[in-house]
């Protein structure tokens, strides 16, 4: 169907009420919250706060953890993911749905699954004694909290990888054969350049979720590993201290915008060179 | 279409939904509203409330007193009866957010509440004028007999490194600072920063030792045996000891808190009448009765050990603890709010640390 311009822009209406009501007055809120102080005066002492308390070892944490995460979802679905568009005509959608089923599941729930599983007389090392092998110390540790992160995002990472090599033109590979390029070739010049664009945006639908969560830390870091995200957690639940939270929100805001930009930066280059 | 068209859709829309919203809004007559921790009260006896009185209890549930707070002082919903602990209590006092209650209106609350529970709430309700005490408890720690071999009667065993990782602490400001603050022998309620800084020190070297921090998740781990010992309420250590009978529970002969929750009265209370015959209501024994099986927290009404009737529960010094227990000790008092402050700062170091 076609619009012109008028009815075009008459239909965006709704859609930028909703951000303007929705998202950007907010953001408004949350940065002008963030940089004043309880008598309303501009003050920039809250934001500072990162470099005292020890909030700064907690944002580096969440940094290097989410980093983790992301590289090990990245790991994970890419071969799966190769494998998936080889088989597309068998049974490669059952398998697909195993990887999106858990996204229909409560996060909330199998993160408190994982609990019981990994927890000291959990379902692991009551296997690992039946076998007489030592038990597994892992939960509440930081390799518990990364195993919780990579469970609940791997699906956000198959997705666009999947739909990126689905998009792939057959013949261009077939091209590559006929050209005399081995299967290791294709791969490295054809393959992962074209899919770098999907990459990309799995890349950004992990980290920036790993970055920010508080749940997964709360249930699967016994309370003793304190993400960035469980302190604003804190900062508003217990302590009630909005500009606090809020200073450390914008703070993670500047990390997260970083994190588009660069992604933002490889995507349209690589473009560009497909095109 | 054209696009006028459109916009009157989009506005007949709108305001049938606005008409609809509003439809649902119409205002019962005869109601209370009451604002509690949650699962706090045997949902069978607000039946029979509203049977008996005609009254419609509308009941919403809080899970900390901070979460608590910030709903009543913005005044966003109108609460009539409200259930906080001591220093909360001590707190909306302060800050002009509860009525004094009309004592002649609550002979049930004046008859059968124990005189020592009103003496110890006097610590956060000087003469007793705002608050009538429902639960009560003390905090202990909870250990594994087959785990800990020696005696448990001091804080002290919680820094015991033969239990490294077998240990469980709340993971809440006050309760945190209470237990180093009473092994200094200092009071719970400290305002000096350099106690201050002495008690989170004891924290810091503690952490290695903790496998986590918790709230309610504590209740399942110890039932589990996930770990040696752990930091509870009485309430709490009942139940775990009702389904893991290798656990035993100890107040430390340090100290520790006593707790009390109390039902109160919101300034800007609508139903005030109905406020007081619901508190009143509450003390009425055979109700009491009915909460304290359901809750498993101690009650500070007279009446109810001779209702009680589980031998076992009825005979067991957690339940219903002997004078000894409580006798001298201190409950939280709220200390203001930059110390309040003050003493999540402290606590939230030491878990970032």
């Amino acid at each position: 169907m076609m619009f012109n311009l008028n009815t075009r822009n008459f239909l965006l209406t709704p859609f930028l009420i909703w951000a303007g009501l929705f998202i950007f007055i907010p953001l408004v809120f949350i940065v002008w919250y963030g940089v004043t102080d309880y008598d309303g005066n501009f003050s920039l002492t809250n934001v500072g706060l990162i470099f005292e308390r020890g909030y700064l070892d907690a944002l580096e944490l969440s940094i290097a953890l989410a980093l983790i995460s992301t590289v090990i979802c990245l790991l994970l679905a890419y071969p799966l993911c190769l494998i998936l568009t080889e088989r597309r005509r068998d049974n490669s959608t059952i398998i697909s749905l195993l990887f999106i089923l858990p996204l229909w599941m409560n996060s909330l729930l199998s993160t408190m699954a994982w609990q019981t599983i990994l927890e000291g007389n959990g379902i692991i090392n009551q296997f690992m004694r039946l076998l007489s092998l030592p038990d597994l110390h892992m939960i509440n540790t930081e390799g518990a909290i990364v195993l919780g992160m990579v469970y609940n995002y791997l699906p956000y990472m198959v997705l666009p990888l999947y739909i990126s090599l689905t998009k792939i033109d057959k013949r261009i590979l077939e091209a590559a054969r006929d050209l005399g390029a081995n299967s290791w070739q294709t791969f490295t010049k054809i393959i992962l350049p074209l899919t770098i664009p999907g990459a990309i945006s799995g890349i950004t639908m992990v980290f920036i979720p790993a970055l920010t969560t508080f749940v997964i830390s709360a249930l699967l870091g016994g309370g003793k590993l304190l993400l960035i995200g469980n302190i604003i957690e804190q900062e508003f639940t217990f302590q009630y201290d909005w500009h606090v939270g809020c200073a450390l929100s914008v703070i993670l805001m500047v990390f997260i915008v970083l994190n588009m930009l660069l992604t933002a930066a490889f995507d349209t280059s690589h473009e560009e060179e497909d095109f | 279409m054209n696009k006028f068209k459109i916009l009157a859709l989009l506005l007949v829309s709108l305001l049938a939904f606005g008409v609809a919203g509003c439809g649902g809004g119409d205002k019962k007559e005869n109601v209370v509203y009451v604002y509690s921790w949650g699962d706090y009260l045997d949902p069978e006896v607000l039946k029979i409330f509203e049977k008996e009185t005609g009254i419609h209890v509308i009941l919403d549930e809080f899970d900390t007193n901070e979460s608590m707070y910030p709903r009543v002082a913005e005044g966003a919903v109108h609460y009539d009866v409200i259930c906080p602990s001591d220093y909360m209590i001590q707190k909306l006092i302060d800050n002009d957010l509860i009525q004094p209650l009309d004592f002649t209106k609550l002979p049930d609350a004046k008859k059968y509440i124990g005189e020592e529970f009103y003496k110890q709430a006097e610590s956060f309700d000087p003469g007793n004028k705002y608050s009538v005490p429902y639960c009560w408890g003390t905090v202990g720690i909870i250990y594994d007999k087959t785990k800990v071999t020696e005696p448990v009667d001091s804080w002290n065993i919680l820094w015991n490194d033969k239990y490294t990782g077998q240990i469980l602490m709340q993971d809440s400001a006050r309760d945190a600072m209470m237990i180093p603050l009473k092994l200094m022998g200092k009071s719970m309620n400290e305002t000096d920063k350099d106690v201050l800084a002495q008690a989170q020190a004891m924290l810091k070297k503690q952490k290695p030792l903790v496998q986590a921090y918790v709230i309610d998740e504590v209740k399942e781990k110890l039932i589990n045996s996930e770990a040696a010992m752990g930091v509870v309420f009485s309430g709490e250590a009942l139940i775990i000891l009702q389904q893991n009978p290798n656990m035993a529970f100890a107040i430390p002969k340090e100290g520790t808190n006593f707790w009390i929750d109390g039902w109160v009265i919101t300034k800007d209370a609508q139903n005030v009448d109905n406020a007081h015959k619901f508190i009143d209501f509450m003390c009425r024994p055979d109700i009491a009765v009915m909460n304290f099986d359901y809750l498993g927290y101690s009650t500070p009404n007279t009446a109810v050990k001779d209702l009680e009737e589980d031998e076992e529960i009825k005979n067991s010094p957690i339940a219903f603890p002997s004078p000894e227990v409580y006798k001298g000790q201190e409950t939280y008092k709220y200390l203001g709010n930059q110390m309040d402050e003050y003493y999540n700062n402290l606590w939230m170091q030491v878990k970032v640390d």
